[in-house]
């Protein structure tokens, strides 16, 4: 062996920062940097534009948003938004895995059906719901009239306490088959075995359930309720398509004020200080997700 | 009278599933009746459910521009255009660059490995939103507003850590005694990664490309905000401008609707045997 000549392991820790050299360097020019830079832009008054002038504010921005209390209703809204999405799409969709895990007739089928409404691009969603909640043509209308269980047709979108939960509903179309198909995957891995002994020790399907399958399903429904919070937090897409934040801002989320802030009303810097937040919140998320995900054991 | 329990069973659970069907095909079958309708029979009371009269009118409008008789449908052929472009562009790039940097991370032990290997997880929760400010100002100053590449590079935000972690975990499942193997036949790194690895992963490389496509076709964010002309409006930017200031192009945007969902709709269905483990694996997708 030449003395020159690296070793091994040198030399491979040198490929393997070639190899990285690539993704390295676009993750930290279009994530990591635009973090840096949109935290130090959430000390200034920044109107929108290229040549327009910025003033230092300090911690201004911040300090405005805190007692601004759309900025609270928004908050409360957006947290609407998640707890309530996300509850029903891990309760819905662990019923619908359920259901197929007991291959009823046409199980497969089932299965099949629920990757369509998931491949569906998010904004053709939201248009097709849009057009299902018409208040003068839509679907909605039409088949709730002739079930009879309305007299006139209403205008659904434009009532406050109706819209965001209709958003909600478009939302777990897309997204229920996605928990689903997570969770359906999980129970057909777990092991039988434990179930059969439970039930000749005298365990009634609900106690079996409870006490047996829920917990070996935790893994899958922790990852299932992490990136849909991740996911539902920051929604923008449906909502801008449904409701654009109507009626009378009762459907504006966190997503689309800071959007409002930073391209409709020219407020950068408040626009800045709010995406900022959102960062702290997803890192949160990221870091207790990583947590419980990648124990040291489970990596390599 | 076991076995007629046992039918009962089946029959409840099966009537169970229908509801689970009306709820997922009600809305789709809806959507393809407006996009056959004609603009006249989709404003009745009450709704025809089935077109009296159905046509494809709407379709013929949308993809053949010349024949259109507003602006919005005459540009929605380049914005699909601009979406496959877009959309190809990005998966090609993820795909090479992606799968080095994931090799690296999975099979070569290095100081930061894993460091690195959970930053990058990391950063695929961080949400457009949080980025758009610096990126719009920094394609502002550079003129690269209206571009298709401000979107390839800034879909690369979300696209890139998502292929790397896809692929990660799939070359964890190909055999190290494969490698080890061709390592003692006096294989280099490099020929081990793209003689013996590559060839090997090549169902990874397939699932991984289709997720990465379907991200960057659902791309609304960027897109509403990097583009409004038609030199780089994507799909889903088009779909969204049938909503105009006054009227709403209803029959446009549901032949449009229906458009640029048959593509990850085809995509899902044929590659459907990758999708779960996909889903597990990374479990993305908003």
């Amino acid at each position: 062996m030449s003395i020159r000549r690296p070793s091994l392991h040198q030399q491979d820790a040198r490929i393997a920062w070639l190899l990285l050299l690539p993704s390295l360097v676009v993750i930290l020019g279009v994530t990591l940097w635009p973090i840096i830079s949109t935290f130090f832009l959430s000390f200034f008054i920044a109107p929108t534009g290229i040549n327009q002038v910025r003033t230092f504010i300090g911690l201004g921005n911040y300090i405005d948003m805190l007692k601004d209390q759309t900025f609270w209703e928004t908050i409360g809204r957006t947290l609407y938004f998640t707890v309530v999405s996300v509850g029903l799409e891990i309760i819905i969709g662990l019923a619908i895995a359920q259901l197929i895990h007991s291959h009823p007739w046409g199980w497969q089928f089932l299965r099949f059906s629920l990757i369509i409404p998931w491949a569906v691009p998010t904004i053709v969603n939201g248009a097709m719901w849009r057009w299902i909640y018409s208040a003068d043509f839509g679907a909605l209308n039409g088949a709730l009239m002739q079930l009879g269980l309305i007299k006139h047709y209403v205008p659904w979108l434009t009532l406050p306490n109706m819209a965001m939960p209709l958003v909600i509903l478009a939302d777990m179309w897309h997204m229920v088959p996605f928990v689903a198909l997570i969770l359906q995957a999980a129970l057909a891995t777990l092991p039988e075995e434990l179930e059969e002994a439970a039930a000749v020790d005298g365990a009634n399907a609900f106690q079996r359930f409870w006490r047996i399958r829920l917990p070996q399903l935790r893994p899958a429904l922790l990852v299932a309720l992490i990136v849909r919070t991740v996911d539902a937090f920051r929604v923008f897409d449906i909502v801008y398509i449904i409701t654009s934040g109507g009626p009378a801002f009762k459907t504006v989320t966190i997503t689309y004020l800071t959007y409002l802030n930073s391209f409709s009303y020219g407020k950068q810097g408040t626009g800045a200080a709010l995406s900022f937040l959102i960062s702290i919140f997803t890192i949160i998320m990221a870091f207790i997700y990583i947590r419980i995900l990648y124990r040291p054991e489970e990596t390599q | 009278m076991m076995r007629h329990r046992k039918f009962l069973r089946k029959l409840l659970l099966f009537l169970l599933t229908l509801p689970v069907f009306i709820f997922i095909f009600f809305p789709i079958l809806w959507l393809l009746s407006a996009s056959l309708s004609t603009q006249v029979e989709l404003f009745t009371v009450p709704p025809h459910w089935i077109p009296q009269h159905p046509t494809l009118q709407n379709y013929m409008d949308i993809i053949f521009p010349n024949l259109a008789a507003s602006s919005v449908p005459r540009t929605f052929a380049i914005a699909l255009l601009n979406s496959i472009k877009i959309a190809s562009t990005v998966t090609v790039i993820c795909l090479v660059i992606g799968s080095l940097a994931a090799y690296a991370l999975v099979r070569i032990p290095f100081r930061l490995n894993r460091s690195i290997h959970l930053g990058i997880i990391g950063t695929r929760m961080i949400p457009e939103v949080s980025l758009v400010l610096p990126l719009f100002i920094i394609a502002s100053s550079l003129q690269l507003i209206n571009k298709p590449v401000v979107l390839i590079i800034a879909y690369m935000s979300f696209a890139l850590p998502y292929a790397i972690w896809l692929m990660a975990a799939y070359f964890q499942t190909v055999p190290i005694e494969l490698e080890e193997a061709a390592r003692l036949d006096g294989c280099t790194r490099l020929g081990i990664l793209f003689r013996v690895v590559m060839p090997i992963s090549v169902p990874g490389l397939v699932s991984t490309a289709m997720f990465i496509f379907l991200l960057a076709w659902d791309e609304f964010f960027y897109a509403l905000i990097f583009t409004s002309t038609l030199a780089a409006k994507t799909a889903p930017v088009a779909i969204a401008e049938f909503v105009g200031r006054y009227v709403v192009n209803i029959t446009g945007m549901m032949a449009g609707g229906v458009v640029v969902a048959i593509p990850p709709v085809l995509l899902a269905l044929i590659f459907q045997r990758y999708i779960v483990s996909g889903l597990t694996a990374g479990a993305v997708k908003g």
